[in-house]
């Protein structure tokens, strides 16, 4: 099993993703609205479920899911680090991250073994749409912002699936912590705050936010909720304190923009 | 099962507990499917929790003891940012207060929406002790921030794989990646632009960030806390 399989699945189910994708492809940044929330219709996800077998199929798609996720993020700060496109004042930030993806791609390929998928080939202009990636410091920080993101949601999104192995569910809480560290300090490079506000990604595809203007927690309103004597809990501070998951049917077609 | 009845029905808690109530007995249950209220009920008794010191406020057990956990911690984050923001330290830059005023209201958020959770089960609020932090000085406050945040990420990725019920679990998970959030911004403040917001002495060479268990994390906590907190009936494997 490996991620081009699911894309094929994908692909099978909704003969139409790749022309989306391609569409939205050709659109400028910020302009990738609601692509993941569209693109992917409920019985994709089904069939998805129902072509994998048995739990430990299930437990190696989500390692590997993970795994391309990470090499996507690897090889993106590689070439960014391999390029003039960081400022030498912000190098130590991208250093340390680049350092951990690539402690990432090698933790889950040992866990993997013969089970890893293959590294793709990335194209991280998404055919041209972020031409200046590796020449523009505020796209590359953009996209950098939209990866690590996307990587918190992605990584929250499987924790349930991975309930039934400690370990691996505790190596995946602490990866998905070091992304979220991650998001954080990218976004204040970028001069934005370190968390979600609403489903504001700063000018990064919409899709990659989808829902994180979601307000309620397990049946609570977080808004009617006493931040102080007389004072209601704000809607920016409700979203903010709380990051929402992505499911794999939702950040696959993300992923998919940047894989040749 | 939508009839069996609950250990606590008074506001959210009813909504918000029965789900683990019911997975916990279908656990002990060793079956798949059950209606019995008989079971359910009795398995309702909290008489094998262990008894704990004098004055001494029990977390308690089961995905309850965890979330009281996560309550006592955002408890006391709570308390030291909203003590931040009444006096601030001087000259603060104004985006400084805001980025202290933002994680205040998250923690908050995560305090209030714990406790509705919890209703009827949750500990009382906590009397906290911050004679150790000098409230006037930056170092000392965002040294304090830096200590409350890292501590809480290492407590909720600590306390995951106890969790029984999958929805609570996301829910640490949606808390936990912001706790790693403000983490890194208030490490970006005390060295900005360093690898400071996530560093080696924290994220191991595999790249997995530290991990604490419950007593490591209320060890490090008390110090904070005037009331004795026990955690000793929270789950162990």
């Amino acid at each position: 099993m490996n991620l081009f399989d699911i894309f094929g699945k994908l692909e099978k189910v909704d003969p139409e993703l790749g022309e989306r994708v391609s569409f939205n492809r050709r659109k400028m940044f910020g302009q990738l609205t609601s692509l993941a929330a569209a693109a992917v219709p409920v019985a994709t996800a089904t069939l998805l479920k129902k072509s994998y077998a048995g739990p430990k199929d299930a437990i190696t798609d989500v390692l590997n899911y993970a795994l391309t996720l990470e090499y996507l993020e690897n090889k993106f700060y590689a070439t960014a680090l391999a390029s003039t496109v960081i400022p030498a004042a912000d190098k130590a930030v991208f250093t340390q991250i680049g350092k951990h993806e690539q402690q990432h791609v090698a933790f889950l390929k040992g866990a993997l073994a013969a089970n890893a998928a293959a590294e793709p080939t990335f194209d991280f202009t998404a055919k041209g749409t972020f031409k200046d990636v590796f020449t523009n410091y505020q796209t590359f920080l953009a996209l950098s912002q939209a990866f690590e993101d996307t990587g918190v949601r992605a990584y929250k999104g499987q924790a349930g699936a991975l309930m039934g192995d400690d370990a691996l569910l505790t190596y995946a809480l602490q990866i998905h912590a070091v992304e979220a560290r991650h998001a954080s300090v990218v976004r204040r490079l970028r001069g934005q705050k370190g968390w979600i506000t609403n489903n504001d990604g700063g000018g990064t595809p919409a899709a990659i936010y989808a829902g994180e203007d979601n307000v309620s927690q397990g049946g609570v309103d977080i808004t009617t909720l006493e931040l102080m004597a007389g004072t209601k809990i704000s809607k920016n501070a409700a979203t903010e304190a709380f990051d929402e998951p992505l499911s794999m049917e939702q950040v696959l077609p993300v992923a998919k923009l940047f894989i040749v | 099962m939508e009839n069996a009845p609950l250990q606590r029905k008074t506001g959210l808690t009813g909504l918000v507990f029965e789900p683990v109530k019911r997975r916990f007995f279908l656990r002990m249950a060793g079956v798949s499917v059950i209606t019995s209220t008989v079971l359910l009920s009795a398995c309702n008794k909290d008489d094998d929790m262990a008894p704990v010191a004098d004055g001494a406020v029990d977390l308690g057990k089961d995905d309850t003891g965890i979330l009281n956990y996560a309550y006592a911690l955002e408890q006391l984050e709570a308390a030291f940012y909203t003590q931040v923001v009444k006096t601030p330290y001087a000259s603060i830059p104004a985006a400084e207060l805001q980025l202290l005023t933002d994680i205040r209201d998250h923690e908050i958020a995560h305090r209030e929406f714990l406790k509705a959770a919890l209703a009827g089960a949750a500990i009382p609020a906590l009397e906290v002790d911050f004679s150790a932090i000098n409230f006037t000085d930056r170092a000392s406050v965002l040294g304090a921030a830096k200590t409350f945040e890292d501590l809480g990420v290492s407590a909720y990725n600590g306390a995951g794989k106890f969790i029984v019920n999958k929805d609570y679990l996301l829910l640490a998970g949606k808390i936990v990646s912001v706790e790693a959030r403000h983490a890194a911004a208030i490490r970006d403040l005390l060295s900005p632009k360093t690898a400071d917001f996530a560093p080696d002495a924290l994220i191991d060479s595999n790249g997995l960030e530290k991990v604490n268990d419950f007593n490591t994390v209320l060890t490090a906590a008390q110090p904070y806390i005037k009331t004795v907190i026990s955690g000793m009936n929270l789950p162990t494997k």
